[in-house]
């Protein structure tokens, strides 16, 4: 399904993550977190960048790893993004949601 | 006459499990012996069959079906090393064995797996573990729990996945599904409520698998939690606990504890932060020296932990290896190829097929159109494909030898993408 953010058509799963990583940009970051109450602060975009950056290396995220990360601890994850935070936050950064193999 | 004096080579593997045993048969035929030694380093005494540890609770499987003597399978001229290893010195290019030893490589591949971490998460391994408490992910484990199931009188069982990746990631949905099947048997599936606890959004993430395969759950009345990521387990209360304050209540709870790599990793700096070493997804060339290769549950590459994968992951890395040794660019790419039976319950199994760049889906395997297996879709065929596949793993994956029909390379013909 396609969907206009901040003005721009951008392609979406039926959960809402974008299809393609090169269609994301700061401002749609900024639209999807509040369509999750929740507004960007300065340690919202180091976790959103270094999940960004696993993703292009190909790396699974888990939320241990996220824990694990020197960025935030899980603690603070879940403060930052309250609600399944994992799914929440890789929504935000624009990338695939973590996934198994079925 | 000129007597030329050669220096033998020497490439050394480390882990006797499913991908370091294949990789001694392939290269065993491929490598000049007048040239190379190969050497297989491990520890243990004992090769299992990983995939059979799912049937033991159920007592489908006796112990004694998934286990074989490592020596067995290593092949004559090969030199089998057995000791555990230390570290690796990868700028010295030598690995420490536990005594003390060293071993010097020209070629190193590690093929360490992975294994399961129950001290990863709090209250684990605490006072109910092995009473109320179980894993079948070890072979222990999985007989302590057949021995717990036979006398279990019902109630809660939480089936639970710690977090992600793990090695075989539908082992614990098929434990679900085969438990279904065994209350059912046993005259009792009406005192045992099945629940199956994960960190991901679904008990099936893709899209094809999610509309095919979603009726499986009703249909065998498993209830599920998504989204869970437990902080730790409260063995006063039996319940799980996760960081945003969901709990779960249990009577016997099934979990797949943290799957890390080899201590070994850890011990010589090589992996990340569960110990997986950083390897090219195409080559199998690790990012940490160019000659280091690594295969199996060890890579971080992002497709399944399995068997099938390292079988395939096997012939690519044999031609990279040929390759490396003639010093020119590797050109071999491993697509991700994942084939997999998965055990439905009540006799029945599916099969999936797939890779880095096309999830599972349906249609005819091996021989487009025809089949016999059909892809995800349930049929006793599959069922005894699978129970085959002992046979299979121990007579010919092993030793390398060729499965007809079943190639390294995904092939996308007889399958349904659209």
């Amino acid at each position: 399904m396609d969907k206009i953010i901040s003005g721009k058509n951008i392609s979406l799963t039926d959960e809402g993550f974008l299809k393609d990583f090169a269609q994301w940009d700061k401002d749609i970051a900024d639209a999807l977190a509040a369509e999750n109450q929740i507004v960007l602060t300065p340690r919202h975009w180091e976790v959103l960048t270094y999940i960004q950056n696993e993703f292009k290396n190909d790396v699974p995220l888990s939320i241990r790893k996220i824990g694990k990360s020197g960025i935030v601890d899980i603690k603070e994850f879940y403060q930052l993004f309250p609600v399944a935070p994992l799914k929440t936050a890789t929504k935000i950064a624009g990338v695939p949601k973590p996934v198994s193999c079925i | 006459m000129h007597y030329k004096v050669l220096k033998m080579k020497r490439l050394v593997i480390l882990g006797a499990g499913t991908g370091g045993t294949i990789m001694a048969n392939h290269l065993k035929k491929e490598l000049d012996d007048k040239k190379w030694g190969i050497t297989i380093v491990d520890g243990r005494k004992q090769h299992y069959y990983q995939p059979g540890f799912l049937f033991i609770p159920f007592d489908q499987y006796k112990p004694e079906d998934v286990v074989k003597p490592i020596q067995q399978f290593i092949p004559e001229g090969v030199d089998f090393v057995n000791i555990s290893v230390d570290k690796i010195n990868a700028a010295q290019h030598q690995v420490v064995l536990a005594n003390g030893n060293t071993l010097l490589y020209d070629i190193l591949i590690i093929a360490t797996g992975s294994e399961i971490a129950p001290d990863e998460t709090e209250g684990m391994q605490g006072d109910e573990w092995g009473k109320s408490v179980f894993t079948f992910y070890d072979f222990e484990g999985a007989i302590a729990l057949r021995d717990k199931l036979k006398n279990w009188q019902g109630g809660k069982l939480v089936v639970h996945i710690t977090e992600m990746p793990i090695k075989c990631p539908v082992a614990p949905l098929e434990f679900a599904f085969l438990a279904d099947s065994f209350f059912k048997d046993k005259g009792m599936r009406d005192k045992v409520e099945i629940t199956y606890v994960t960190p991901l959004s679904g008990a099936f993430t893709k899209p094809k698998t999610t509309e095919t395969l979603n009726y499986l759950l009703k249909e065998k009345n498993i209830h599920i939690k998504t989204d869970f990521a437990i902080e730790s387990v409260d063995n006063d209360n039996k319940q799980i606990l996760d960081y945003g304050g969901k709990s779960v209540p249990f009577d016997l709870l099934v979990t797949v504890p943290t799957n890390k790599g080899s201590q070994v990793i850890e011990n010589s700096g090589l992996g990340d932060e569960l110990n997986f070493v950083p390897t090219d997804k195409a080559t199998l060339q690790s990012k940490v020296h160019p000659d280091i290769f690594v295969l199996g549950d060890a890579t971080n590459v992002p497709t399944s932990k399995a068997g099938s994968v390292v079988h395939f992951e096997a012939e690519i890395l044999t031609e990279n290896i040929l390759t490396y040794i003639k010093g020119q660019k590797l050109e071999e790419e491993f697509d991700g190829h994942a084939n997999c039976f998965i055990e439905t319950g009540g006799g029945k199994a599916l099969l999936i097929d797939f890779n880095y760049d096309h999830e599972p889906v349906t249609g005819t395997f091996p021989i487009a159109g025809i089949g016999p297996l059909r892809l995800l879709k349930e049929s006793r065929f599959n069922h005894y494909g699978k129970l085959a596949f002992k046979w299979v793993y121990w007579n010919m994956l092993l030793k390398a030898r060729p499965i007809p029909f079943v190639k390294a390379r995904m092939s996308i013909a007889g399958k349904d993408y659209n």
